[in-house]
Protein backbone atom coordinates (compact mmCIF):
# COMPACT_ATOMS: atom_id res chain seq x y z
CA UNK A 1 0.00 0.00 0.00
CA UNK A 2 0.65 3.31 -0.16
CA UNK A 3 -0.19 6.64 0.63
CA UNK A 4 -2.94 8.05 -1.26
CA UNK A 5 -2.78 11.56 -3.65
CA UNK A 6 -5.36 13.50 -2.56
CA UNK A 7 -4.90 16.22 -5.23
CA UNK A 8 -8.72 17.40 -6.50
CA UNK A 9 -9.62 17.09 -9.96
CA UNK A 10 -10.39 20.63 -11.44
CA UNK A 11 -14.46 21.35 -11.64
CA UNK A 12 -15.43 20.42 -15.51
CA UNK A 13 -16.05 22.99 -18.09
CA UNK A 14 -19.18 23.31 -19.78
CA UNK A 15 -20.38 25.85 -22.49
CA UNK A 16 -20.68 29.52 -21.71
CA UNK A 17 -24.19 28.97 -24.09
CA UNK A 18 -25.77 31.64 -26.20
CA UNK A 19 -26.47 33.62 -23.57
CA UNK A 20 -22.78 34.70 -22.45
CA UNK A 21 -23.23 38.13 -22.37
CA UNK A 22 -25.78 38.43 -20.16
CA UNK A 23 -23.37 37.31 -17.19
CA UNK A 24 -20.32 38.85 -18.88
CA UNK A 25 -20.94 41.96 -20.82
CA UNK A 26 -24.55 43.02 -19.95
CA UNK A 27 -24.22 46.79 -20.63
CA UNK A 28 -23.01 45.43 -24.73
CA UNK A 29 -26.48 43.79 -25.01
CA UNK A 30 -28.84 46.30 -23.40
CA UNK A 31 -29.44 44.76 -20.46
CA UNK A 32 -28.45 47.75 -18.21
CA UNK A 33 -28.10 49.88 -14.48
CA UNK A 34 -26.62 46.20 -12.81
CA UNK A 35 -22.94 46.97 -13.68
CA UNK A 36 -21.60 50.42 -14.52
CA UNK A 37 -19.61 49.53 -17.20
CA UNK A 38 -18.68 46.13 -18.24
CA UNK A 39 -15.77 44.37 -17.01
CA UNK A 40 -12.87 44.67 -19.57
CA UNK A 41 -14.80 47.06 -21.66
CA UNK A 42 -11.89 49.79 -21.41
CA UNK A 43 -8.61 49.34 -23.34
CA UNK A 44 -5.91 47.01 -21.52
CA UNK A 45 -3.63 50.23 -20.79
CA UNK A 46 -6.18 52.91 -21.38
CA UNK A 47 -3.40 55.62 -20.04
CA UNK A 48 -0.83 54.22 -22.89
CA UNK A 49 0.26 56.82 -25.57
CA UNK A 50 1.69 55.15 -28.02
CA UNK A 51 -1.04 52.28 -29.05
CA UNK A 52 -1.52 49.27 -31.85
CA UNK A 53 -5.04 48.14 -33.14
CA UNK A 54 -5.77 44.68 -33.72
CA UNK A 55 -8.80 43.58 -35.37
CA UNK A 56 -10.12 39.99 -35.86
CA UNK A 57 -12.68 37.04 -35.64
CA UNK A 58 -13.13 33.93 -35.29
CA UNK A 59 -14.28 31.54 -37.54
CA UNK A 60 -15.99 27.95 -37.71
CA UNK A 61 -15.48 25.43 -39.71
CA UNK A 62 -17.78 26.19 -42.20
CA UNK A 63 -15.92 29.34 -42.83
CA UNK A 64 -18.52 31.15 -40.78
CA UNK A 65 -18.00 33.80 -38.18
CA UNK A 66 -18.99 33.50 -34.73
CA UNK A 67 -21.16 36.19 -33.88
CA UNK A 68 -22.19 35.43 -30.29
CA UNK A 69 -18.33 34.65 -28.96
CA UNK A 70 -16.51 36.63 -26.41
CA UNK A 71 -12.68 36.45 -26.79
CA UNK A 72 -10.40 37.50 -23.99
CA UNK A 73 -6.78 39.17 -23.07
CA UNK A 74 -4.21 39.44 -21.45
CA UNK A 75 -0.76 40.65 -22.34
CA UNK A 76 2.07 42.60 -20.68
CA UNK A 77 2.93 45.97 -21.11
CA UNK A 78 5.18 47.58 -23.30
CA UNK A 79 8.64 47.19 -21.14
CA UNK A 80 7.25 43.30 -20.88
CA UNK A 81 5.47 43.55 -17.37
CA UNK A 82 2.29 42.01 -16.14
CA UNK A 83 0.55 44.33 -14.04
CA UNK A 84 -2.31 42.84 -12.14
CA UNK A 85 -4.51 46.25 -12.78
CA UNK A 86 -3.81 46.48 -16.14
CA UNK A 87 -3.55 44.16 -19.36
CA UNK A 88 -6.67 42.88 -19.16
CA UNK A 89 -9.27 42.95 -21.98
CA UNK A 90 -12.83 41.07 -22.56
CA UNK A 91 -14.55 41.64 -26.15
CA UNK A 92 -18.02 40.55 -27.19
CA UNK A 93 -17.98 39.93 -31.13
CA UNK A 94 -20.06 42.45 -32.96
CA UNK A 95 -23.28 40.96 -33.34
CA UNK A 96 -23.46 41.53 -37.08
CA UNK A 97 -19.75 41.08 -38.51
CA UNK A 98 -18.79 38.49 -35.66
CA UNK A 99 -15.32 41.20 -35.90
CA UNK A 100 -13.56 42.51 -32.23
CA UNK A 101 -11.56 45.33 -31.94
CA UNK A 102 -8.55 45.78 -29.72
CA UNK A 103 -6.59 48.80 -29.14
CA UNK A 104 -3.87 48.50 -26.63
CA UNK A 105 0.04 48.68 -26.90
CA UNK A 106 2.46 46.15 -28.22
CA UNK A 107 3.60 43.78 -25.33
CA UNK A 108 7.22 43.94 -24.46
CA UNK A 109 9.23 40.80 -24.06
CA UNK A 110 8.49 38.46 -21.51
CA UNK A 111 11.04 35.69 -19.68
CA UNK A 112 10.63 31.82 -20.10
CA UNK A 113 13.78 31.49 -18.25
CA UNK A 114 16.38 32.72 -17.24
CA UNK A 115 18.30 32.31 -20.74
CA UNK A 116 15.74 32.58 -23.05
CA UNK A 117 12.86 35.37 -23.86
CA UNK A 118 9.12 35.20 -24.79
CA UNK A 119 8.37 37.24 -28.47
CA UNK A 120 5.92 39.73 -27.67
CA UNK A 121 2.45 37.98 -27.46
CA UNK A 122 -0.77 38.39 -26.08
CA UNK A 123 -2.69 35.41 -24.62
CA UNK A 124 -6.17 35.20 -26.09
CA UNK A 125 -9.14 32.98 -24.56
CA UNK A 126 -12.49 32.58 -26.47
CA UNK A 127 -15.70 31.53 -24.90
CA UNK A 128 -18.73 30.52 -27.01
CA UNK A 129 -22.04 28.57 -27.51
CA UNK A 130 -20.65 25.09 -28.92
CA UNK A 131 -17.15 25.46 -27.44
CA UNK A 132 -17.36 23.05 -24.19
CA UNK A 133 -13.87 24.17 -22.97
CA UNK A 134 -12.33 27.78 -23.41
CA UNK A 135 -10.04 28.08 -26.01
CA UNK A 136 -6.30 29.47 -25.35
CA UNK A 137 -4.44 30.77 -28.36
CA UNK A 138 -1.86 33.94 -28.38
CA UNK A 139 -1.15 36.62 -31.09
CA UNK A 140 2.19 37.35 -32.03
CA UNK A 141 2.73 39.95 -34.27
CA UNK A 142 4.48 39.79 -37.95
CA UNK A 143 7.00 42.69 -37.34
CA UNK A 144 8.72 41.12 -34.50
CA UNK A 145 11.65 38.79 -34.05
CA UNK A 146 9.98 35.91 -33.69
CA UNK A 147 12.67 32.88 -33.85
CA UNK A 148 13.58 31.95 -30.83
CA UNK A 149 10.68 31.76 -28.65
CA UNK A 150 9.87 28.86 -27.35
CA UNK A 151 5.91 28.02 -27.67
CA UNK A 152 6.17 28.90 -31.04
CA UNK A 153 9.24 26.47 -31.55
CA UNK A 154 7.69 24.16 -30.19
CA UNK A 155 4.75 24.29 -33.36
CA UNK A 156 5.55 20.76 -35.49
CA UNK A 157 4.12 21.45 -38.13
CA UNK A 158 6.01 25.07 -39.37
CA UNK A 159 2.81 26.40 -41.73
CA UNK A 160 1.16 26.61 -38.71
CA UNK A 161 3.25 28.81 -37.28
CA UNK A 162 1.95 32.00 -38.82
CA UNK A 163 -1.91 31.15 -37.30
CA UNK A 164 -0.83 32.50 -34.34
CA UNK A 165 1.11 35.73 -36.27
CA UNK A 166 -0.94 38.62 -36.63
CA UNK A 167 -0.62 40.29 -39.97
CA UNK A 168 -0.19 44.38 -40.54
CA UNK A 169 -2.88 45.83 -43.13
CA UNK A 170 -2.23 49.50 -42.94
CA UNK A 171 -2.94 50.90 -39.79
CA UNK A 172 -3.99 47.91 -38.03
CA UNK A 173 -3.27 44.56 -37.19
CA UNK A 174 -5.01 41.82 -38.57
CA UNK A 175 -5.80 38.32 -36.68
CA UNK A 176 -8.64 36.06 -37.30
CA UNK A 177 -8.75 32.39 -35.18
CA UNK A 178 -10.16 29.60 -36.73
CA UNK A 179 -11.37 26.85 -34.98
CA UNK A 180 -11.33 24.29 -37.12
CA UNK A 181 -10.39 23.28 -40.85
CA UNK A 182 -8.31 24.71 -43.33
CA UNK A 183 -5.93 27.43 -41.39
CA UNK A 184 -6.91 26.28 -38.20
CA UNK A 185 -4.88 28.00 -35.15
CA UNK A 186 -2.98 26.44 -33.15
CA UNK A 187 -4.87 26.39 -29.66
CA UNK A 188 -2.80 25.40 -26.28
CA UNK A 189 -3.11 23.49 -23.32
CA UNK A 190 -0.56 25.23 -21.43
CA UNK B 1 15.56 33.15 -5.67
CA UNK B 2 18.67 34.22 -7.69
CA UNK B 3 18.56 34.29 -11.11
CA UNK B 4 21.79 32.50 -11.12
CA UNK B 5 21.07 29.70 -10.55
CA UNK B 6 19.59 28.91 -13.31
CA UNK B 7 15.68 29.11 -11.70
CA UNK B 8 12.63 30.64 -12.53
CA UNK B 9 12.89 34.18 -13.35
CA UNK B 10 10.58 36.04 -11.16
CA UNK B 11 10.75 39.66 -12.41
CA UNK B 12 7.74 39.66 -14.00
CA UNK B 13 5.48 39.37 -11.20
CA UNK B 14 6.49 42.49 -9.44
CA UNK B 15 3.45 44.84 -8.52
CA UNK B 16 1.32 41.48 -7.63
CA UNK B 17 -0.37 41.56 -4.42
CA UNK B 18 1.70 39.04 -1.92
CA UNK B 19 -1.23 37.05 -2.37
CA UNK B 20 -0.02 36.07 -5.67
CA UNK B 21 3.30 36.43 -5.29
CA UNK B 22 3.68 32.55 -4.83
CA UNK B 23 3.27 31.92 -8.56
CA UNK B 24 4.46 28.16 -9.43
CA UNK B 25 3.92 26.84 -13.08
CA UNK B 26 0.58 25.08 -13.18
CA UNK B 27 -0.70 21.78 -13.15
CA UNK B 28 -1.18 20.27 -16.18
CA UNK B 29 -4.63 19.85 -17.01
CA UNK B 30 -6.99 16.63 -16.79
CA UNK B 31 -8.79 16.65 -19.92
CA UNK B 32 -10.94 13.80 -18.32
CA UNK B 33 -12.17 15.87 -15.97
CA UNK B 34 -13.73 17.68 -18.76
CA UNK B 35 -16.25 17.55 -22.11
CA UNK B 36 -15.14 16.68 -24.95
CA UNK B 37 -14.82 19.89 -27.64
CA UNK B 38 -16.67 17.37 -30.21
CA UNK B 39 -19.65 16.46 -28.88
CA UNK B 40 -22.10 15.65 -31.78
CA UNK B 41 -25.29 15.28 -29.42
CA UNK B 42 -24.52 19.09 -28.75
CA UNK B 43 -24.71 19.85 -32.44
CA UNK B 44 -22.79 23.14 -32.35
CA UNK B 45 -19.89 21.83 -31.33
CA UNK B 46 -19.25 19.74 -34.73
CA UNK B 47 -18.06 23.16 -36.21
CA UNK B 48 -16.65 24.81 -33.57
CA UNK B 49 -14.21 22.55 -32.46
CA UNK B 50 -10.39 21.84 -33.39
CA UNK B 51 -9.94 19.16 -35.21
CA UNK B 52 -6.24 19.00 -34.45
CA UNK B 53 -4.59 18.53 -31.47
CA UNK B 54 -4.23 21.20 -28.90
CA UNK B 55 0.03 22.28 -28.52
CA UNK B 56 1.13 21.31 -25.09
CA UNK B 57 3.75 22.96 -22.97
CA UNK B 58 4.28 23.86 -19.54
CA UNK B 59 2.50 26.96 -18.18
CA UNK B 60 4.77 30.24 -18.10
CA UNK B 61 4.44 33.82 -16.82
CA UNK B 62 2.11 34.95 -19.20
CA UNK B 63 -0.66 31.97 -18.26
CA UNK B 64 0.69 31.85 -14.65
CA UNK B 65 -0.11 35.78 -14.35
CA UNK B 66 -3.56 37.34 -14.74
CA UNK B 67 -6.11 40.20 -13.72
CA UNK B 68 -6.22 41.56 -10.72
CA UNK B 69 -10.09 42.42 -9.37
CA UNK B 70 -10.65 44.50 -6.20
CA UNK B 71 -13.99 44.63 -3.79
CA UNK B 72 -14.23 47.93 -4.81
CA UNK B 73 -15.42 47.44 -8.33
CA UNK B 74 -18.24 45.92 -6.90
CA UNK B 75 -21.79 47.44 -6.16
CA UNK B 76 -24.02 46.61 -2.93
CA UNK B 77 -26.23 44.44 -4.98
CA UNK B 78 -23.95 43.10 -7.59
CA UNK B 79 -24.80 39.19 -5.46
CA UNK B 80 -28.12 39.51 -5.57
CA UNK B 81 -30.11 38.48 -8.44
CA UNK B 82 -33.59 38.74 -7.07
CA UNK B 83 -33.44 42.73 -7.07
CA UNK B 84 -30.37 43.99 -8.31
CA UNK B 85 -32.55 45.04 -11.61
CA UNK B 86 -35.02 47.29 -10.17
CA UNK B 87 -35.00 47.30 -7.04
CA UNK B 88 -38.02 45.54 -6.96
CA UNK B 89 -38.08 41.41 -6.01
CA UNK B 90 -37.77 39.06 -9.00
CA UNK B 91 -40.50 36.67 -9.55
CA UNK B 92 -39.34 33.13 -8.42
CA UNK B 93 -38.28 30.62 -5.74
CA UNK B 94 -35.72 32.29 -3.74
CA UNK B 95 -32.27 30.78 -2.82
CA UNK B 96 -28.83 31.25 -1.86
CA UNK B 97 -25.96 29.57 -3.86
CA UNK B 98 -22.64 29.59 -2.11
CA UNK B 99 -19.53 27.73 -1.66
CA UNK B 100 -15.57 27.80 -2.05
CA UNK B 101 -13.17 28.29 -4.27
CA UNK B 102 -10.23 26.21 -3.60
CA UNK B 103 -6.80 25.02 -6.20
CA UNK B 104 -6.72 20.91 -6.66
CA UNK B 105 -4.45 21.27 -3.35
CA UNK B 106 -7.20 22.27 -1.43
CA UNK B 107 -6.22 25.84 -0.80
CA UNK B 108 -8.42 28.54 -0.67
CA UNK B 109 -8.53 30.75 -3.76
CA UNK B 110 -9.21 34.64 -2.31
CA UNK B 111 -10.00 37.11 -4.28
CA UNK B 112 -11.58 35.56 -7.13
CA UNK B 113 -14.00 36.82 -9.61
CA UNK B 114 -17.12 35.26 -10.18
CA UNK B 115 -19.66 36.23 -12.47
CA UNK B 116 -23.00 34.56 -12.66
CA UNK B 117 -25.89 34.33 -15.47
CA UNK B 118 -29.08 32.35 -15.38
CA UNK B 119 -32.81 32.29 -16.63
CA UNK B 120 -35.87 33.73 -15.00
CA UNK B 121 -38.14 31.37 -13.24
CA UNK B 122 -40.04 31.06 -16.43
CA UNK B 123 -36.57 29.56 -18.04
CA UNK B 124 -36.51 32.80 -20.26
CA UNK B 125 -33.40 35.01 -20.55
CA UNK B 126 -33.28 38.78 -20.70
CA UNK B 127 -31.48 38.56 -24.49
CA UNK B 128 -32.43 39.44 -27.54
CA UNK B 129 -31.51 35.96 -29.24
CA UNK B 130 -34.41 34.42 -26.75
CA UNK B 131 -37.59 33.80 -28.35
CA UNK B 132 -39.14 31.41 -25.60
CA UNK B 133 -42.54 31.80 -25.20
CA UNK B 134 -42.61 32.33 -21.38
CA UNK B 135 -42.48 35.71 -20.32
CA UNK B 136 -39.79 38.25 -19.09
CA UNK B 137 -39.70 39.52 -15.46
CA UNK B 138 -39.39 42.85 -15.44
CA UNK B 139 -37.37 42.96 -12.35
CA UNK B 140 -35.28 39.92 -13.19
CA UNK B 141 -32.26 41.21 -14.93
CA UNK B 142 -29.76 37.49 -15.03
CA UNK B 143 -26.72 38.70 -13.74
CA UNK B 144 -24.45 38.61 -10.59
CA UNK B 145 -21.05 38.61 -9.54
CA UNK B 146 -18.81 38.68 -6.37
CA UNK B 147 -15.27 38.27 -5.07
CA UNK B 148 -14.03 35.59 -2.94
CA UNK B 149 -13.44 36.02 0.48
CA UNK B 150 -9.71 35.11 2.56
CA UNK B 151 -11.52 31.63 3.00
CA UNK B 152 -12.50 31.23 -0.97
CA UNK B 153 -15.82 31.12 -0.17
CA UNK B 154 -18.53 33.74 -2.27
CA UNK B 155 -22.66 33.45 -2.02
CA UNK B 156 -25.01 34.45 -4.07
CA UNK B 157 -28.96 35.16 -3.67
CA UNK B 158 -31.18 34.58 -6.24
CA UNK B 159 -34.39 32.77 -7.92
CA UNK B 160 -34.20 29.47 -9.40
CA UNK B 161 -34.12 29.62 -12.73
CA UNK B 162 -36.49 27.61 -14.96
CA UNK B 163 -36.10 24.57 -17.61
CA UNK B 164 -36.58 25.83 -21.15
CA UNK B 165 -36.17 24.38 -24.60
CA UNK B 166 -33.60 24.59 -26.65
CA UNK B 167 -33.04 23.87 -30.53
CA UNK B 168 -30.73 21.54 -30.66
CA UNK B 169 -32.71 18.03 -30.73
CA UNK B 170 -36.41 18.17 -31.79
CA UNK B 171 -37.18 18.03 -27.77
CA UNK B 172 -34.10 18.90 -26.32
CA UNK B 173 -34.64 20.57 -22.68
CA UNK B 174 -32.13 22.14 -20.28
CA UNK B 175 -32.44 21.32 -16.82
CA UNK B 176 -32.05 24.36 -14.42
CA UNK B 177 -28.77 25.80 -14.26
CA UNK B 178 -26.48 28.85 -13.32
CA UNK B 179 -23.43 29.99 -15.79
CA UNK B 180 -20.78 30.44 -13.65
CA UNK B 181 -17.73 32.82 -14.92
CA UNK B 182 -14.29 32.09 -12.85
CA UNK B 183 -10.81 34.17 -12.76
CA UNK B 184 -8.16 32.60 -10.58
CA UNK B 185 -4.67 34.16 -10.12
CA UNK B 186 -3.38 32.92 -13.25
CA UNK B 187 -5.11 33.39 -17.24
CA UNK B 188 -4.31 29.97 -17.35
CA UNK B 189 -7.11 29.48 -14.66
CA UNK B 190 -9.65 30.44 -16.35
CA UNK B 191 -12.75 28.47 -16.24
CA UNK B 192 -16.71 29.03 -17.66
CA UNK B 193 -18.96 25.84 -16.39
CA UNK B 194 -22.69 25.63 -15.35
CA UNK B 195 -24.13 24.72 -11.78
CA UNK B 196 -27.20 21.97 -11.68
CA UNK B 197 -29.76 21.44 -9.20
CA UNK B 198 -29.71 18.06 -7.15
CA UNK B 199 -32.30 15.73 -8.04
CA UNK B 200 -33.15 16.97 -11.77
CA UNK B 201 -34.86 14.51 -13.85
CA UNK B 202 -33.52 16.64 -16.67
CA UNK B 203 -30.03 15.99 -16.31
CA UNK B 204 -29.49 12.59 -17.34
CA UNK B 205 -31.32 13.76 -20.45
CA UNK B 206 -29.21 16.79 -20.96
CA UNK B 207 -27.05 16.74 -24.10
CA UNK B 208 -24.94 19.54 -22.98
CA UNK B 209 -24.15 17.64 -19.80
CA UNK B 210 -23.75 14.67 -21.97
CA UNK B 211 -20.55 16.15 -23.43
CA UNK B 212 -18.82 14.89 -20.12
CA UNK B 213 -18.25 11.32 -21.04
CA UNK B 214 -18.30 10.22 -17.42
CA UNK B 215 -21.46 11.01 -15.43
CA UNK B 216 -19.20 10.89 -12.33
CA UNK B 217 -17.34 13.55 -13.52
CA UNK B 218 -20.30 15.64 -14.34
CA UNK B 219 -21.99 15.09 -11.12
CA UNK B 220 -19.59 17.54 -9.62
CA UNK B 221 -21.44 20.26 -11.73
CA UNK B 222 -24.39 18.97 -9.48
CA UNK B 223 -25.05 21.48 -6.32
CA UNK B 224 -26.66 19.26 -3.12
CA UNK B 225 -29.41 21.03 -1.21
CA UNK B 226 -27.82 22.59 1.78
CA UNK B 227 -30.48 23.05 4.48
CA UNK B 228 -27.58 24.64 6.98
CA UNK B 229 -27.48 27.60 4.85
CA UNK B 230 -31.22 27.97 4.21
CA UNK B 231 -32.78 30.77 5.72
CA UNK B 232 -35.84 30.34 7.83
CA UNK B 233 -38.91 31.50 6.26
CA UNK B 234 -36.88 33.17 3.56
CA UNK B 235 -34.61 31.12 1.02
CA UNK B 236 -33.68 27.37 0.55
CA UNK B 237 -29.93 27.09 -0.03
CA UNK B 238 -27.57 24.96 -2.50
CA UNK B 239 -23.70 25.03 -2.36
CA UNK B 240 -21.67 24.35 -5.42
CA UNK B 241 -17.71 23.99 -4.31
CA UNK B 242 -15.05 25.19 -7.47
CA UNK B 243 -11.86 23.49 -7.82
CA UNK B 244 -8.91 25.64 -10.20
CA UNK B 245 -5.83 24.53 -12.12
CA UNK B 246 -3.33 24.01 -8.85
CA UNK B 247 0.38 25.26 -8.88
CA UNK B 248 3.81 23.69 -8.04
CA UNK B 249 4.72 24.91 -4.88
CA UNK B 250 8.09 23.76 -5.31
CA UNK B 251 10.37 26.81 -4.25
CA UNK B 252 12.88 25.71 -6.29
CA UNK B 253 11.71 24.64 -10.21
CA UNK B 254 14.58 24.48 -12.62
CA UNK B 255 14.05 24.48 -16.40
CA UNK B 256 16.21 23.12 -18.56
CA UNK B 257 17.86 25.63 -20.84
CA UNK B 258 16.38 25.63 -24.43
CA UNK B 259 13.15 24.47 -23.43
Amino acid sequence: MVQKLETFHETPSQTAGPYVHIGCTPNFIGVEGIYSADLGAADPFPDAGDTITLVGRVIDGTGTPLRDCMVEFWQADGGGRYRPGQGFARRPADAETGEWRLVTVKPGRVPFSDKVMQAPHIAVWIAARGINLGLHTRIYFEDEDNDGDPLLGRIELRHRVPTLVARRDGGVYRHDIVLKGEGETVFLDI
Amino acid sequence: MPDETGTRITRGYTGYPETHAAMGSLYQRDFGQHPLPYSPGYKTTVARSPSLPLLSMPSTITEETGPVFGHEMLADLDNDLTCNFTGRPAIGERIIVHGRVTDQERRPQRGVLIEVWQANAGGRYRHRKDGYLAPLDPDFGGCGRCITDDEGRYEFHTIKPGAYPWPNGTNDWRPAHIHFSIFGTGFGQRLITQMYFEGDPLIPRCPIIATIPDPKVAERLVAPLDMAMAMPMDSLAYRFDIVLRGRRQTTFENRMEGL
